[in-house]
């Protein structure tokens, strides 16, 4: 018992020692103290939270979900009396259906999430490099990677808690106001569609701090960000409606030629995270989506039209979540090397 | 003027070592074959000009920029190598210290100390007694927004030494503070210095600060250490083949008195000029203030400098009162750190 708590310390040294390059891993540290990296995260997620930035936006997105409720309560309930929704997955709809009014819990976080995760994360250097305040903070025994890295952790976990009490929030209200129960499997889905929300708003964090880094100023960076987030949400997909038009085959074309466009139009959306993130939330929220690619009559013929097992859910959309991941990683990785090289100097 | 490496006297080894330290930004070298050796307990001032790679010299003794080349020991450690142990042993205060704004004096004091992962009990004591030490403890639950420039530089060695350190370093630590402020930081650091054995490596543009508190200096411009060791040995570097230089003020000058003077045994060397035609290259203020007592005169006076090998000023009195010439002032030349400052600077922008 003994032997095996001495090798898992050791193991964990050796491990900590492989991550810093040998010799430091003794570095003497009072027990119980939390290392510089938690120190970090606690004080900027108390800073994030004592923000009136952060209650700014939390108020404008809790009163959106709130708005889209009501809308998505109004069309379910005149739905069912129509007899026109698939009860089968009624909860769900709570987060895609609306009357019209106003759009739908999922398209208000595809559309405002980026904003939170620009707003947290567009001053998260140049701020300190700005108050003088990065060159005191580097010089103390932390790494800089820690450093990013744990202004991107305080703001992602406070967007995780901001996005799943959000969630939970409409999940409540929705449970009082239609009275019908979640199954598990419709929980899951959702817990599974806050995740992947998270997900969304942190590639949108990571992208903003790789901005702060890039840019000394805090209004270039913020603006660079809101720049590329509209690009995204509006045009990116007009443009590719335009080069789809442009290059369409004529529709007497073979079928081969047909789907081959549609596919390489596909990829070409599939560029935009937010195209990416539309098609993770269709997945996962509406269990009748079967692909996301286009089908033939002959590939649809003697399906069944039943709604997708959670599994298999999750199985379509796995892409494009590796794909959101993917894009996070990347924006961090260039963050890390270009901080690595900068010059430390205060206000310079 | 070649550098001349400051070997460590006996029993002092030294703590900050720099050898042929170089950094090259693009074309431009910041610092160009540096070597330094900083004894433990000592305050040592870098003084050069803006721009002269002060702070980028110190960046590199924290690890916090890489060297081009040569090779930097702090406690004998290599700071890229192993920058936590070195930042966790040297306190840094870059200039202009920045905290944060919408936090207490505390809190700052603190989340310093838990960076350096000092348990919370212990940090607090701490800070409060450090915060007393530099004269905060009334402005310890105010936020630092509200702070003045002086408050802020004291929070920021307040800040330095809440982490024990070895070595302090302060970049520019009087900069904008008022003359009073300035004492007082001094003061401070002098006294911390001399109570703790604290190593205070400390950077300025401003040598009348450096001379009163430093133990040895160290010249820097352009990226080249030009001189370096305490400031009277800086005056004797300066003080070319040990030559003394008398200056003196005399009333009804003419040739015969010149002759006199230049027959004396010693003197190398008889310079004179009217008083009314000192260009102010050679040193106006001292010219000024050898004449000052003569305003009256002033047309009449001449100033008269003589270069000998030992102090021939009783000599020269002497002779001129007989010759029938009126001594009006006389002063022995020494060099202060103003002219240390003025020659060598002038001579690193020249080269």
């Amino acid at each position: 018992m003994k032997d095996t708590a001495i090798g898992a310390a050791r193991w964990r040294s050796w491990i900590t020692g492989l991550r810093r390059g040998g010799k430091e891993a003794s570095l003497s540290a009072a027990p119980g103290t939390p290392s510089p990296f938690w120190v970090i995260v606690q004080k900027e997620f108390g800073d994030h939270m004592r923000s009136w930035r952060f209650g700014i936006l939390i108020g404008i997105i809790a009163l959106a979900c709130i708005g889209s409720i009501y809308a998505a309560v109004t069309a379910l309930q005149s739905g069912v009396e129509a007899q026109a929704t698939d009860t089968e997955y009624l909860f769900l709809q709570m987060f895609t259906a609306s009357d019209g009014s106003l759009p739908t819990f999922a398209t208000f976080v595809t559309f405002l999430g980026p904003l939170m995760g620009i707003a947290l994360g567009f001053d998260a250097v140049n701020a300190e490099r700005n108050k003088g305040t990065l060159g005191r903070l580097l010089s103390q025994p932390v790494y800089r990677d820690d450093f990013i890295l744990a202004k991107f952790t305080a703001s992602l976990l406070l967007i995780a808690v901001a996005l799943y009490a959000l969630g939970f929030l409409v999940m409540g209200l929705g449970l009082l106001t239609i009275g019908y129960p979640p199954t598990p499997e419709e929980f899951i889905r959702v817990a599974l569609f806050l995740f992947v929300a998270v997900v969304y708003v942190g590639f949108w964090l990571n992208l903003s701090i790789l901005f702060s880094i890039r840019f000394r100023q805090a209004a270039t960076s913020a603006l660079s960000g809101i720049a590329l987030w509209l690009f995204f949400s509006i045009f990116y997909g007009m443009i590719v409606g335009l080069i789809e038009k442009a290059t369409a085959p004529a529709e007497t074309s073979a079928l081969s030629i047909l789907i081959r466009h549609a596919e390489q139009m596909l990829l070409l959306n599939r560029l935009s995270p937010s195209f990416l993130f539309t098609e993770l939330t269709t997945t996962l929220l509406t269990p009748g989506v079967r692909s996301l690619g286009p089908l033939t009559t002959a590939q649809v013929v003697g399906a069944i039209a039943s709604p997708l097992p959670l599994g298999q859910s999750i199985l379509l959309c796995w892409p494009q979540l590796v794909g959101l991941l993917a894009a996070t990683m990347i924006c961090f990785g260039i963050s890390y090397a270009l901080f690595m090289r900068q010059e430390i100097r205060s206000r310079a | 003027m070649e550098a001349t490496p400051w070997t460590a006297s006996a029993g002092a080894e030294p703590i900050i070592e720099l050898k042929g330290l170089k950094k090259r930004y693009g074309e431009q070298m910041a610092v160009n074959g540096l070597d330094l050796h900083i004894a433990k307990g000592e305050i040592f001032g870098l003084l050069g000009p803006n721009g002269a790679g002060k702070t980028t010299t110190i960046l590199m003794m924290l690890g916090l920029t890489e060297p081009t080349g040569g090779s930097v020991r702090v406690c004998g450690l290599d700071p890229a190598r192993n920058p936590l142990t070195v930042k966790r042993r040297v306190g840094y205060m870059p200039d202009d210290v920045g905290f944060y704004e919408d936090r207490t004096a505390l809190d700052n004091l603190m989340f310093t100390a838990r960076l350096n992962r000092i348990p919370s009990a212990q940090a607090r004591q701490l800070a409060d007694r450090l915060l007393e030490r530099v004269g905060l403890a009334e402005a310890r639950d105010k936020k630092v927004g509200a702070f003045s420039r002086g408050m802020r530089q004291r929070l920021g060695i307040a800040d330095v030494l809440i982490k024990q350190p070895d070595i302090v370093i302060l970049d520019e630590p009087t900069l904008g503070i008022d003359p009073e402020g300035v004492r007082e930081l001094l003061r401070l650091i002098r006294e911390l210095s001399r109570q703790d054995g604290l190593t205070v490596l400390l950077s300025s543009h401003h040598l009348h600060q450096v001379q009163q508190i430093c133990d040895r200096v160290g010249l820097f411009v352009r990226g080249e250490l030009i001189a370096q060791g305490d400031v009277p040995s800086l005056a004797r570097q300066l003080d070319q083949d040990g030559t003394v230089t008398v200056e003196l003020a005399v009333g009804g000058w003419n040739d015969r008195l010149a002759e006199t003077l230049a027959s004396l045994p010693g003197v190398k060397e008889v310079r004179a000029e009217n008083a009314s035609e000192i260009d102010s290259e050679t040193g106006a203020a001292d010219a000024a203030q050898i004449a000052a007592p003569t305003t009256e005169d002033a047309v009449d006076t001449t100033l008269v400098a003589l270069v000998c090998d030992r102090d021939v000023a009783s000599e020269a009195s002497a002779a001129i009162v007989q010759g029938g010439g009126r001594l009006l002032a006389m002063k022995r030349k020494q060099y202060g750190l103003d002219d240390i400052y003025h020659r060598y600077f002038e001579g690193g922008t020249r080269a």
